[in-house]
């Protein structure tokens, strides 16, 4: 592949500092747990459904425990002595609540010494159950192979689960490799999972765990039939980000939308409530050999894509900081980013193809997801065609991972099945046209594209040092990323943050780092026997 | 591709304008040559094929033919067809309610506002009810702008206060009383199954029942919004795709101006 020559010095020294800002970050989240946590915690434990009144039923014992302000002990505290002193299981533990039969205040002591056993075996079970999926997948992939050009990505969005599966199964047939189901508007503002398969919703469908195993089942029938391994996408964002992230583990989720401040920026979503559940909820997508999709494109949409740059690659940076944090492992951190400059802006195809080679070099073993252009869409199809083959490009020639296709009629509706069609031909039709371009092609030495791409690297490495200095939630408060400011205290679900007590147990940690570590050690023993094949 | 499809046959049809019996233009006049495409949920068949045709004939296009068609699944099937248009329009009787203004440039704005309030003009814009799009009210209201148009918060002489997205009618209604702004922007970008309709709908009824409505001037945009659209729910300009901050301040200080004058 043809190499910008980058200031690898500099790329060390942002690394670096990308490094301490997740650090220090993290040893203050470290001190708390959520609401959303804690429900993610119940649904690992077994606990699912809704009471009469459509409550889910984790939210039922997480807020009966708010309510006596026994959150801090952890949920998986209170169920594993109720669970132990009453000899039931979580979920009837749960319907107990639900039916006022059950105060866990009350329930007899236990030593916290049992409790912790109890725990730890249930842990077991749920990791367990997420390492059989995680075991589905790979075989089915080694069955079929995988593909190693771009993942071709689109999305459906019709708001009906039904009509969702009639899409994406056509849409795989086309040869789409990743089916997104868009979320319906406003899901990511509730702090609850919606429960069971939804035909209603606006600009996207329910995320729900029903709806998730709906769509996973369509998916392998395709895949079978078309002999390829067809990923699901969905979104695990918004208040409920760590429960999203254990449903799709539970109905083997491929990609999930995952960004450590896109809730902060562009929900405005409490700072510390998101930075504690994107933790929890990245060791979960970490453990589910789930990649996730971190939403840096998003600052580009709302920010100059030409001049704000640089905040791009400082997020990229910080989320894969976080990333590692969780114990993710490098091969699932799909970095995003976007090619969103101004048409008009001269050269704007040198300074998009020098940001995506940039990512490319300097996160080599990312698979990274390019987005399409969107702000500059306008509803004219047949320009909004030709911005998407210039995107498809870079695309290809990057080699860019995650390829999420542009539609001709962004800015006009959902994509109608017709213009997923044309969009997964125009994406075929340039990867196979330009396949080995970019390994034919070399930059010039100082030219256009190498003198941007240093120059973003030179802002990235500013604006992280001054991050460094003065910590992420003051960063955030200043409005450094996409113009947006947060104050530390405002925005959504900050009532959800409490503080761990001592005795705080959450069995899952350890487990799920441990299995995230395993996974990818058998990935990369796979890749190796796999290119050693290819060798002989 | 000529009126006549690659074939010498001579037209037959009128070729000056005539604007009582206005059609659609390809290559000559009155060719009435449209393009169109869709897709149709049977397999792709000659008998498809033949359907298409047949649909682009009941809409009204005279020889249609289909110049492309492909499978887009087992039972699904996508069609480009061309045709020459039977119908014709009076454009001579045409009424359009658009927002009629003289548009200025941002200092223009800035100096009219100047001479004519003496003070600046507060403007309060939000995307409301559960849309979480920002990208039309940030096009109108941020610094920056969109495609060379400067926006709000650039202007002197506006006070610009950009709430972001997924707003309730109840918050915009009471921030805006906080504000005391003179202007309300209101973006709505999803408009499946015209959630965008209910939401204005619900805004304008409680600006009414909280006698509200004549305090500000309430300007909506986005890309399904259209002026007439505007005036039917209640609501004072409507600005759809195309329109920048420059049109939505001048609209607002002409309007502001003459109801001052009242």
């Amino acid at each position: 592949m043809a190499k910008l020559r980058l200031d690898w010095d500099k790329v060390n020294k942002a690394r670096d500092a990308a490094k301490q800002i997740a650090e220090d970050t993290h040893n203050y989240t470290q001190q708390f747990t959520t609401s959303t946590v804690e429900r993610s915690i119940c649904r690992l434990l077994g606990i699912d459904g809704v009471d009469a009144m459509d409550v889910p039923l984790p939210n039922v014992v997480v807020e009966h425990l708010a309510a006596r302000q026994l959150l801090g002990h952890g949920t998986s505290f209170w169920l594993g002595q109720a669970a132990i002193s009453l000899g039931k299981e979580p979920q009837e533990i749960a319907e107990m609540i639900t039916g006022g039969e059950l105060d866990l205040s009350q329930t007899e002591p236990v030593d916290p010494f049992e409790i912790r056993l109890w725990a730890e075996k249930k842990a077991e079970e749920a990791v367990a159950k997420i390492h059989h999926n995680r075991i589905i997948r790979e075989e089915k992939l080694r069955e079929y192979g995988d593909k190693t050009g771009p993942l071709l990505y689109v999305i459906v969005a019709t708001g009906n689960i039904y009509e969702d599966i009639v899409q994406a199964k056509a849409a795989a047939k086309q040869g789409a490799d990743v089916i997104a189901v868009i979320r319906t508007t406003g899901q990511s503002l509730l702090d609850y999972v919606p429960y069971g398969a939804t035909t209603e919703g606006f600009g996207g469908t329910m995320a729900t765990q029903e709806n998730f195993r709906l769509m996973r089942a369509a998916l392998d029938e395709s895949g079978e039939e078309l002999g390829r391994y067809i990923r699901l996408c969905n979104y695990c964002s918004g208040l409920c980000m760590p429960e999203i992230a254990v449903m799709g583990a539970f109905e083997r989720l491929d990609v999930m939308l995952n960004d450590a401040l896109y809730g902060i920026l562009f929900r405005d979503i409490n700072m510390q409530r998101t930075l504690i559940d994107q933790s929890f909820s990245r060791m979960v997508n970490a453990a589910a050999g789930i990649i996730i999709n971190t939403g840096e494109d998003n600052y580009l949409t709302t920010a100059d894509a030409y001049e704000e740059a640089h905040t791009v690659l400082a997020s990229q940076l910080i989320n894969e900081q976080f990333a590692l944090k969780a114990g993710m492992p490098e091969e699932q951190m799909g970095l995003g980013h976007a090619f969103e400059m101004n048409p008009e802006l001269k050269n704007a195809f040198l300074y998009e193809f020098a940001q995506a080679q940039m990512a490319r070099q300097i996160f080599p073993n990312a698979p990274l997801k390019y987005m399409p252009p969107t702000k500059f869409k306008t509803g004219d199809i047949f320009k909004g065609h030709v911005q998407d083959a210039l995107f498809n490009m870079i695309t290809v020639i990057s080699h860019q991972q995650i390829h999420l296709l542009g539609m001709l009629t962004e800015a006009i509706h959902t994509p109608f099945m017709s213009d997923r069609a044309l969009a997964i031909a125009n994406a075929r039709y340039i990867a196979t046209s330009m396949a080995d371009f970019g390994d034919d092609i070399e930059f010039r030495a100082g030219g256009i594209m190498e003198q941007r791409a240093n120059e973003v690297l030179d802002l990235a490495l500013d604006l992280l040092q001054n991050i460094k200095r003065d910590g992420l939630f003051r960063t955030l408060e200043e409005g450094k990323f996409a113009g947006i400011k947060r104050p530390f205290e405002g925005g959504k679900g900050l009532a959800g943050v409490v503080l761990k007590e001592e005795q705080y147990l959450n069995p899952f940690v350890d487990l799920l780092m441990e299995e995230a570590r395993s996974g990818s050690e058998r990935y990369h023993q796979h890749k190796k026997s796999d290119q050693g094949e290819n060798y002989e | 591709m000529s009126s006549g499809l690659y074939s010498t046959k001579k037209t037959d049809f009128d070729t000056t304008l005539d604007l009582t019996r206005l059609k659609p233009y390809g290559d000559t006049m009155n060719d009435g040559k449209v393009q169109l495409s869709f897709t149709l949920p049977v397999p792709d068949s000659e008998v498809a094929v033949e359907a298409a045709k047949q649909l682009a004939a009941k809409m009204g296009l005279v020889e249609p033919m289909v110049a492309h068609h492909a499978p887009l699944d087992k039972s699904y099937s996508f069609f480009v067809v061309y045709g020459s248009l039977g119908h014709t329009i009076d454009y001579t009787h045409i009424h359009v309610d658009s927002v009629d203004v003289n548009v200025m440039t941002m200092d223009e704005t800035d100096q009219f506002i100047q001479d004519n309030f003496g003070r600046k003009l507060r403007v309060i814009g939000a995307s409301t009810g559960t849309d979480a799009h920002t990208v039309g009210i940030d096009a109108i209201m941020n610094m920056k702008g969109y495609a060379g148009h400067f926006g709000l918060e650039r202007y002197k002489m506006i006070e610009a206060l950009n709430l972001g997205s997924q707003v309730t009618n109840e918050d915009f209604i009471r921030k805006a009383v906080e504000f005391n702004a003179d202007v309300l922007l209101v973006s709505q970008t999803v408009t499946q199954k015209n959630v965008h309709v209910q939401n204005l709908t619900e805004l304008v009824e409680l600006l009414e029942a909280e006698r509200l409505r004549n305090r500000f001037l309430l300007l909506i945009g986005g890309p399904r919004i259209t002026h007439e659209l505007a005036k039917e729910l209640g609501c004072d300009a409507g600005f759809g795709p195309g329109k920048y901050a420059d049109d939505v301040a001048s609209f607002m200080c002409e309007e502001l101006a003459a109801r001052m004058q009242q």
